[in-house]
């Protein structure tokens, strides 16, 4: 499973992903600047990404922790979300997103 | 007055508190030090009600169940905690102790220092724009010191938790306020969330949805602040902005002690988890070592082992004999059984 991550200076990165993992974990794991403070149980906003348009809708929507969450992340869009909040799942193969400013 | 302990421990989180467990069974007096205003750390700070299901023998426990858990093992020892200040300094004294300082000018004194302050001190998160620091507390505040520098100034607050709201509700009596937030859903206090709907309704402060796009420096005392809210941008000219995102995580004056670091981790030996420093040690997750796992049970190893070498450190004359906590007298003794 790909997971394509464009970085905050604007660098593209393909990652193998799998469906045990949130994509926080595999971020993380990329070694990919994102802080993931709490660890994953969304309890902060430092795996705040930008998922791209046409991959949002295959992905679950956000629920009121994660959104009560990203009230304390900067720049939050529509595509926002808590990348540790994200289950990746084989129908998410070749999702696309961006790193978000921390 | 300098107080006099054997140990000084930075970090109230699970590992800090452990610690004082260890070392107190080794005899061994504590000081502990925090910047929150509550021990517990993260497990305190960021998530109090989730459970953790990795702690051995609690198949699940909330991060403020293992706080007081660990605060009531620790308490026999009689530690004494100093919350709301960080450790500034710290000095080597002729006589092989730690002269330590904290940012409300305590003074501590003692043989060894253990560092367990997790990913670091709990500080405002700040706007993500460069070039905006000159600006702190000049125009832009993440934190209210003085209140009456307010007095009668435009002031944009920005945020939807607690500090933002308090801060509204409570600015709104001598300043004109306005406060901005993504969305008009709060997760402050239900009270606070009321009475800032009330004080809207009769105007008394401004509600803006929107969030922040960029800050210019007017250069006549005021800044603008650009808000945009989906396509719609804005300009607000103000004295004061007041951005409320909560906290993060920062090493701060540690990355100052000329301990051997790896990025923003403290490297230590695996057998006694000591810096690069002699008597200062690191555990928890801010230590790295081969292998080294951020969980808060190696935290807890590290912790005893730690305590063995500051036994050293403490009664250089002493031997120390190894007890379990089972059968030992001398430690139920300790620990009041």
């Amino acid at each position: 499973m790909k997971i394509k991550v464009t970085d905050r200076d604007g660098n593209k990165h393909e990652l193998e992903g799998d469906s045990n993992s949130t994509l926080m974990e595999i971020l993380r794991d990329a070694g990919l600047d994102i802080e993931a403070a709490c660890g994953g149980c969304c309890a902060c906003a430092t795996c705040h990404v930008y998922i791209s348009d046409k991959w949002l809708e295959k992905i679950n929507v956000r629920d009121d922790d994660e959104e009560s969450m990203l009230d304390q992340a900067f720049d939050v869009k529509n595509t926002s979300r808590l990348s540790c909040q994200i289950s990746l799942s084989e129908e998410l193969d070749g999702i696309e997103l961006e790193l978000a400013p921390q | 007055m300098i107080e006099k302990t054997d140990v000084i421990i930075i970090g109230a989180g699970p590992v800090g508190l452990f610690a004082i467990f260890e070392l107190g069974l080794l005899n061994i007096s504590c000081h502990v030090i925090d910047n929150l205003d509550k021990p517990g750390g993260q497990c305190a700070e960021l998530y109090p009600e989730k459970p953790i299901y990795d702690i051995p023998s609690r198949v699940s426990i909330t991060g403020q169940e293992l706080t007081d858990d660990l605060l009531a093992q620790a308490k026999p020892f009689s530690p004494v905690y100093h919350f709301n200040q960080q450790v500034e300094k710290i000095v080597k004294l002729e006589t092989n102790e730690w002269l330590v300082e904290t940012s409300l000018n305590k003074k501590l004194k003692a043989k060894c220092i253990v560092i367990a302050a997790g990913a670091g001190s709990f500080v405002p998160r700040k706007i993500p724009i460069e070039n905006l620091d000159y600006l702190e507390d000049k125009n832009i505040m993440y934190a209210v010191r003085n209140k009456s520098i307010l007095e009668n100034k435009e002031i944009l607050i920005v945020g939807g938790g607690d500090s933002a709201l308090d801060w509204t509700n409570e600015l709104s009596k001598i300043a004109n306020v306005t406060l901005m937030h993504r969305r008009k859903e709060f997760r402050a206090a239900p009270d606070s969330v009321s009475k800032m709907l009330e004080l809207e309704k009769d105007k008394k402060i401004n509600f803006l949805l929107g969030q922040i796009d960029s800050i210019e420096d007017l250069k006549n005392g005021k800044i603008k602040v650009t808000v945009k809210n989906n396509d719609e941008k804005n300009n607000f000219e103000v004295d004061y902005l007041l951005p409320f995102f909560g906290l993060k995580m920062e090493l701060g004056p540690i990355a100052n002690w000329d301990l051997n670091l790896d990025e923003n981790l403290i490297k230590v030996d695996a057998e006694k988890f000591e810096t690069s420093v002699p008597s200062i040690f690191a555990i928890g997750d801010i230590n790295t070592y081969p292998g080294k796992l951020k969980l808060i049970l190696s935290g807890f190893h590290e912790a005893a082992l730690m305590a063995q070498q500051c036994f050293k450190y403490c009664f250089p004359d002493k031997k120390n004999v190894f007890r379990y906590t089972t059968s030992s007298k001398d430690l139920h003794k300790k620990l009041n059984i």
